[in-house]
């Protein structure tokens, strides 16, 4: 269960960026920022003759004491970034694979809609809204 | 009962009762007692005491009678004097029944007073909340009892005549029943039978309208006032928007003649749907695409927002594109909103792809065109076009520093709003061309399309008065760089492949052109030592900084822009190279081959300056992560400091 769900387009600026409701929701997009240099080396240290065999799962980004952050890039270089509590142990990497790939086919059926402009926010849809609340952890 | 009643209470007046009053009045005296579990009670202004003897009314339920019987306060105080029950301090029967008289009078028009209660009176009417009238609505109707009335505010003027249609009611109420159904559905569907009701008030048919009410009052109730009031006006008022999107007025009125199913498409619908969709896309059976769609939608004057939701509900297998049924579906649903239906949670099943192919066979298509939409879709979009191109071409035509200060000033605001520090090129593509043209959300990305018209090399043109706030956004995130330092050439080896600045920045398409050849060569020098390479398109983009005269505001940002600018790799870069290129004239029509040419040495050209920005932007990164460490370090002492540190 993700703590903070984020998705940036290939600009490096947020499309959607969705936290669960702390004291300090700052914090949560200091540290999707900061992994956005760790996504952009990962990407480039692939090299450019791999682009088509580049795996979108990039995986551990970056562990910090508290929580641990993963990433995910699409063709199109649009990236997410998941936020999980460290204390998580159970959750294995298989589960954030398919967390994100939830999050890629959310994404691509937002993209479908005509009335979506491409480099808006996503904040229309209520379907991709349902599936982040679905990823996020259920906090009362 | 009235010698008793005369007889029981010492000071009453007597009281003449008629069998129906009796039998309800002392009907409620037995709810009034029972539900309070019998035992003596005092009447609502006093403390309890102890009555002998006699039952008495529990001044619970008594109280909440007299409120039902929607007087007001004062009146209700009068009353429970009169009747006695103040001064013996408990409501027994003949204080009881003396005050539904009097209620009764009150309700009737006549003053409280004893004199009144002498003449023969209707019975006193109580509106109930919703667990009374589950109580008391199958003895009333048994007992042709105290009416259950509903304030309706629409029925106001029925109160009256309800007495005559007691009995009519009786017969009614079962035929009524199946509406109470419906409001089992979910609570979305409560504007349903309350249209039904008010279309059957607006044919006139007054006489079933308190017996339905009646009916699905227990279910309703609490909705129901609340309700009643909004939907009336909305549905009136959205009927008219109804014609003016073209929707026959009937169509409406049939769907709300299916009460349950505000989303099942009736045969006409379904006739009209089918026949737009064939102005649309000939071909019954293949698809609408998403933006053909999206402009015909469009048409409806809902928001965005909504039509983006529709259009989820309605593609149902997220493909972009309308087959036939979900085109019927997409429609219904927009006009069901406009006739102010709320959008359901998901798509109710009536509308789904599978039933309606099911549930209408093919239609067989009729050579007669259509007429309206056919012709106005495409004139649509042909103005849309031409608008667009206008605009750009006057903007060509306006002083460009004018615009761009003006664009700027927009900028700063919208990137102010954003949350984060990357830098949104596309709103600020968005500002740069009109906006009022956003809402039109029918122009291309310019970004996805490499197309040679006309409109997106001026598209490009304007891209450039844009960027001059982004540097401020910037400047924000590099703030921990001591840019000053960075720029100064005896920055440490490290730093040396750093550059400060290719400023990747947007091509001023100004009036100066002839400037810029000259500052091409001022700037080779001042900036950048590796990128040696692609120095002629740099140097064209840095031309725009250094024109003082024609942006005060740049010239303030410049040494951030320096810095900063290199941390966007695709600043539109498409715009500068083309813009140099192409002469900012006013008639554009003649240029289409040159602009060609320009648009291809465009082209290259942006390549190679994002081989250099993507140098420069892995360059910035690594500074960025050292500063971080920096940071970090610093943070490290700050922890160790605080708790010596007094505060």
């Amino acid at each position: 269960m993700a703590v903070c769900v984020a998705v940036i387009a290939k600009e490096n600026y947020p499309l959607y960026i969705r936290s669960v409701p702390t004291e300090n929701e700052l914090k949560f997009h200091y540290m999707v920022h900061t992994s956005l240099d760790v996504v952009d080396e990962k990407i480039s240290a692939m090299g450019k003759a791999l682009v088509d065999q580049r795996e979108l799962y990039l995986g551990l980004l970056y562990p910090t004491e508290d929580y641990k952050v993963y990433g995910y890039v699409t063709n199109s270089k649009v990236k997410f970034v998941m936020v999980v509590d460290a204390s998580n142990t159970a959750l294995r990497d298989n589960e954030i694979r398919s967390m994100f790939r939830k999050l890629h086919n959310s994404y691509t059926d937002v993209m479908c809609n005509p009335f979506y402009d491409p480099g808006d926010r996503i904040q229309s849809s209520r379907a991709f809204d349902g599936m982040v609340t679905s990823m996020m952890i259920q906090v009362c | 009962m009235e010698a008793a009643a005369s007889g029981g209470c010492g000071s009453g007046p007597p009281l003449l009762l008629s069998e129906g009053e009796q039998q309800c009045y002392s009907e409620l005296f037995a709810r009034c007692a029972g539900a309070a579990g019998g035992g003596p009670v005092s009447g609502p202004p006093e403390a309890s005491r102890a009555a002998p003897g006699a039952a008495t009314a529990a001044s619970g339920p008594v109280a909440d009678l007299f409120r039902a019987s929607q007087l007001p306060a004062e009146t209700l105080h009068q009353i429970t004097e009169l009747c006695g029950a103040k001064r013996v301090g408990y409501f027994g029967p003949t204080q009881f029944y003396v005050a539904l008289k009097l209620i009764a009078a009150a309700q009737s028009g006549l003053p409280v007073g004893i004199e009144s209660i002498k003449c023969e009176l209707p019975l006193p009417r109580f509106m109930m909340s919703k667990t009374d009238a589950e109580i008391r609505f199958g003895n009333m109707a048994e007992l042709h009892g105290t009416k259950v009335q509903i304030p309706y505010l629409i029925t106001e003027k029925n109160t009256f005549k309800r007495m005559d249609d007691e009995d009519k009611q009786e017969t009614q109420s079962p035929t009524m029943s199946p509406l109470a159904s419906p409001p089992s559905s979910p609570p979305h569907y409560q504007r349903v039978p309350l249209s039904h009701g008010y279309s059957k008030l607006r044919k006139s048919m007054e006489q079933m309208h308190p017996a339905p009410y009646e009916a699905r009052q227990p279910l309703v109730q609490p909705e129901g006032p609340s309700l009643g009031g909004p939907g009336a006006k909305p549905l009136r008022h959205q009927a008219s928007l109804i014609r003016s999107f073209s929707v026959e007025r009937e169509l409406q009125d049939n769907n709300s003649s299916y009460p349950d199913e505000p989303w099942r498409i009736t045969e006409e619908q379904r006739e009209y749907y089918v026949n737009q969709f064939r102005s649309l896309q000939p071909d019954p059976s293949s698809f609408i695409s998403g933006s053909v769609a999206k402009n015909f939608f469009t048409k409806s004057k809902l928001s965005i927002p909504e039509l983006s939701y529709i259009w989820e509900l309605s593609d149902a297998d997220c493909d972009g594109a309308l087959s036939l049924p979900e085109f019927c579906a997409a429609f219904h649903l927009i006009v069901a909103r406009k006739n102010g239906y709320p959008l359901p949670e998901g798509l109710p099943p009536t509308l789904q792809p599978e039933y309606l192919q099911a549930a209408f066979p093919k239609p067989k298509w009729e050579c007669a065109l259509f007429d309206s939409y056919s012709e106005s879709v495409p004139a649509n979009q042909q103005p849309r076009d031409l608008n667009r191109m206008e605009k750009l071409s006057i903007k060509d035509m306006a002083d460009f520093p004018v615009p761009t200060q003006d664009v700027t000033g927009d900028d700063k605001q919208a990137l102010k709003s954003a949350t984060d520090e990357a830098l949104p090129k596309d709103m600020s593509e968005d500002s740069a061309t009109p906006k009022d043209s956003n809402s039109l959300k029918a122009r291309p990305r310019s970004r996805s399309y490499s197309s040679t018209s006309i409109e997106e090399a001026m598209k490009r043109g304007e891209d450039p008065p844009t960027p001059p706030p982004r540097p401020q956004k910037t400047h924000s995130r590099a703030s921990s760089l001591d840019l000053n330092k960075v720029f100064q050439p005896s920055v440490p080896a490290s730093k040396s492949g750093l550059l400060p600045p290719p400023p990747a920045l947007p091509p001023r398409p100004c009036p100066s052109q002839s400037e810029q050849a000259s500052e091409a060569e001022l700037h080779p020098q001042l900036n950048r030592a590796p990128s040696q390479a692609a120095e002629s398109s740099p140097a064209k983009k840095d031309i725009p900084y250094s024109q003082p005269p024609s942006k005060p505001i740049r010239r303030k940002f410049r040494p951030e822009n320096q810095a900063t600018e290199s941390q966007e790799p695709t600043t539109a870069v498409g715009g500068p190279a083309s813009v140099a290129t192409v002469k900012p004239h006013p008639t554009v029509q003649k240029q289409s081959s040159k602009q060609k040419k320009a648009i291809q040495t465009a082209i290259r050209k942006n390549k190679e300056a994002n081989a250099v920005l993507a140098r420069l932007n892995s360059e910035l990164q690594q500074q960025l992560k050292e500063v971080h460490q920096e940071r970090i370090a610093l943070e490290n002492q700050l922890e160790q400091l605080r708790p010596v540190t007094v505060l």
